[in-house]
C-alpha cells in the first residue's frame, strides 16, 4: 500500500450501477461514471434530490450492493472481494434512515452489543465497548430501556452507538434525519459532528437537508446518477440557481444573500450562517 | 384492544424465582409437565399442588393474576371433563338416559382437569417470572441438545427475539392504520362476524406490506452490522448457573423422585380411586 492509498478511506473509481429490469430497455441507471475519493478524518456531505443515486452510493460503500462497472475501495479493500466483506463492513459502519427498522434487540444495551457480538468480540470487551459507545451518544441512562419507548432521535443515537461499538474508522449516514422531528434532527446532528471533530471519525453524511452539511469539509452534489458539483460548502452553495434547478434548496441565509445581490446590494455570495449574514450586513 | 394480549407476559417482582437462570426454569418446567402426565393418583396431584403453591408464594406474583391465565381455558377443561365423564367404559355409578357415568370416567375426568390446570399454571409461572429475551436465550441453549433442531437453534432464537422486538412496533402501526381507515369511514365495530372480518382487510393489507418492508430493511441493517448467523458469534450477557440454580435442580430432582415413588408404591388412599 502506498502513502496515497493509506490516506484514502473510500475510493470510488468510475462507478456505474444499474438496477436490472426484466425488460432491458427499462433498466434503471442509478449511478453513471461516478468518481471521487474520501480522505481519512474528512466530513463529506453528499446531497441530491430523490432518485439522484445517493442511497445507492451508500449501499455501495458498505458492500451491500456491488458496482455494475468500476470499483469501490474501502480502506484499501475492494468491495467485490468477498474475503474482506466483514472487514469492510466493520471499517465502514452504516446508519440508515428508519430508526425503527435497524434496532434488533428488545433492550437498548443488547442492541448496541449486536455488532461486536457478530464480530466475535469476547464478552467482557463487548461490555466496555457498549458502555463507551452509549457514553459517546449520551444515552447511558437508557441502557436498560426498550427501543420502542424512545423518541426517534434517541433511537437513531442508539443506532449510532451500535455502529460505534464495532469500532469503525468511518461511518456512513444514509439520510439519518429524514424521519425525525426538528429536535431529534438536532440531537443526531450534534452527535455526528462530535464524532467527526472529537473522535476524528471519517463521516459521510448523505442528506437532502443543506443546513446539515454547512459544516462539512467537502460537499458532493449528485443529480441523475452523476456528480454535478464538488467542493467546499461556500463554493457549492453560492451556485444558488444551479442548485435550485436540480431541485435542491440552499441554506436560507445563502438564498437571502443571493436575493439581495439580485436586488443590487453588494454583499458576499458565500454566506452560510446567520452570524455571517449579520457580520456582512453591518459592515 | 390489542394491548390485552397476555400470552407470555412478564411480571417482574425481583424474587428469587425471577433470578433463576432461564435454562433452569425451562428444564424444570419441562420436567414438571412430563411428570404431570405420569401421576396416576391423588397423592401425586396433592404434591404437585403444594409444589406449585410454594413456587407461587416465592415468586411474589399475586395468585389471582396467575389464575386469570386459566380463564381462557375453562371451555377446553370443561369439554375434556364432560367427554371423559361420559365416554369412559367401566363400572356404572349413574346413568342419564342413554349416557352413563362410570367410576373410571370420574377418575380420568378429575385427573385430566387437574393435569390441564397444573400444566397452564406451571408454564405460566415460567413466562411470568422470565423476561422474554432471557427465555429466548435459554431456549437457544436448550435447543442445542435436541437433534435436528440443533442446527437451527440460533436462527430460531434470533427469529423469536426479533418477533418480540417488533410486537410493540407493529401494534402501534396497527393502531395508526386503524385510525387512518376509520378517518376514511371504515367501520370495525358493527355488523356480523363475517362483515367484521371483511372490514379487517384494509388494515391487514397495509400492515403486511409495511411488515415486509421492515423485514427487508432490518435484514440489510443486520448485514451491515456484520451479522452472519450463529457461527463464531459471542454474547455480551453470558448465562451463568448460580448456586440457587443448583439448589433448584436438587429440589426438583427430589420432587421428581417423590412423584415417581407415588406412582410405583401404592400409598393407601382415603377414597377408592
Amino acid at each position: 500500500m502506498t502513502m496515497e492509498t493509506e490516506k484514502k478511506m473510500i475510493e470510488v473509481q468510475n462507478v456505474r450501477f444499474v438496477y436490472p429490469h426484466n425488460n432491458e430497455e427499462e433498466n434503471v441507471i442509478a449511478l453513471d461514471g461516478v468518481d471521487f475519493h474520501i480522505n481519512k478524518g474528512e466530513f463529506v456531505g453528499i446531497i441530491g434530490h430523490n432518485g439522484s443515486g445517493k442511497s445507492t452510493l451508500a449501499k455501495l460503500f458498505n458492500a451491500i450492493i456491488f458496482p455494475t462497472q468500476g470499483d469501490v475501495w474501502v480502506n484499501g479493500f475492494n468491495t467485490k472481494d468477498q474475503e474482506h466483506l466483514w472487514d469492510i463492513r466493520q471499517t465502514a459502519g452504516m446508519v440508515f434512515q428508519n430508526p425503527d427498522n435497524q434496532l434488533v434487540a428488545t433492550i437498548v444495551e443488547d442492541d448496541v452489543a449486536f455488532g461486536p457480538e457478530n464480530l466475535g468480540v469476547p464478552p467482557l470487551e463487548i461490555r466496555t465497548r457498549v458502555d463507551q459507545a452509549l457514553a459517546i451518544v449520551e444515552m447511558q441512562a437508557y441502557a436498560h430501556q426498550k427501543p420502542h419507548q424512545l423518541s426517534g432521535g434517541q433511537k437513531q443515537r442508539i443506532a449510532i452507538a451500535g455502529i460505534l461499538a464495532m469500532e469503525p474508522e468511518c461511518i456512513i449516514f444514509d439520510e439519518p434525519t429524514a424521519m425525525l422531528d426538528p429536535s431529534g434532527r438536532r440531537e443526531v446532528m450534534t452527535t455526528i459532528r462530535k464524532l467527526n471533530q472529537d473522535k476524528n471519525m471519517t463521516v459521510i453524511h448523505i442528506t437532502h437537508y443543506m443546513s446539515e452539511i454547512i459544516g462539512a469539509d467537502r460537499i458532493i452534489v449528485l443529480d441523475k446518477g452523476k456528480i454535478v458539483m464538488e467542493g467546499t460548502p461556500e463554493t457549492i452553495f453560492k451556485n444558488v440557481q444551479a442548485l435550485k434547478k436540480i431541485g435542491l434548496d440552499v441554506p436560507p441565509m445563502t438564498e437571502l444573500a443571493y436575493e439581495l445581490r439580485n436586488e443590487g446590494i453588494n454583499i458576499r455570495d458565500n454566506i452560510l450562517s446567520i452570524d455571517e449574514m449579520v457580520e456582512a450586513l453591518c459592515q | 384492544m390489542l394491548k390485552d394480549v397476555t400470552i407470555g407476559q412478564f411480571y417482574p417482582t425481583g424474587s428469587i424465582i425471577h433470578k433463576l437462570d432461564p435454562r433452569t426454569k425451562i428444564l424444570l418446567t419441562t420436567a414438571f409437565v412430563v411428570i404431570l402426565f405420569f401421576i396416576n393418583n391423588l397423592w401425586g396431584y396433592l404434591a404437585a399442588f403444594l409444589l406449585l403453591g410454594v413456587i407461587i408464594l416465592m415468586s411474589k406474583i399475586p395468585v389471582g393474576y396467575i389464575l386469570r391465565g386459566i380463564k381462557g381455558l375453562v371451555l377446553i377443561i370443561l369439554l375434556t371433563v364432560i367427554l371423559n365423564l361420559f365416554m369412559t367404559p367401566g363400572a356404572v355409578i349413574a346413568s342419564f338416559g342413554p349416557v352413563n357415568i362410570t367410576l373410571e370416567g370420574v377418575k380420568i375426568a378429575v385427573f385430566m382437569a387437574l393435569r390441564l390446570i397444573f400444566l397452564v399454571i406451571g408454564t405460566s409461572i415460567m413466562t411470568l417470572t422470565t423476561a422474554p429475551i432471557d427465555l429466548t436465550d435459554g431456549m437457544e441453549w436448550c435447543m442445542k441438545f435436541i437433534p435436528f433442531v440443533r442446527r437451527f437453534a440460533h436462527e430460531l432464537a434470533m427469529m423469536m427475539s426479533i418477533a418480540l422486538r417488533f410486537i410493540p412496533t407493529l401494534m402501534e402501526e396497527t393502531d395508526r392504520i386503524m385510525k387512518a381507515q376509520k378517518a376514511r369511514g371504515a367501520n370495525f365495530e358493527t355488523g356480523n362476524i363475517i362483515s367484521r372480518a371483511k372490514n379487517l382487510i384494509p388494515i391487514l393489507v397495509p400492515l403486511f406490506i409495511s411488515a415486509f418492508r421492515r423485514a427487508d430493511e432490518l435484514a440489510t441493517a443486520m448485514e451491515a452490522r456484520c451479522y452472519r448467523g450463529g457461527e463464531n458469534r459471542t454474547r455480551m450477557k453470558q448465562l451463568i448457573f448460580a448456586r440457587r440454580d443448583v439448589v433448584a435442580f436438587v429440589v426438583m430432582f427430589l420432587m421428581i423422585a417423590g412423584f415417581l415413588a407415588t406412582t410405583i408404591i401404592n400409598i393407601p388412599l382415603l377414597f377408592p380411586l
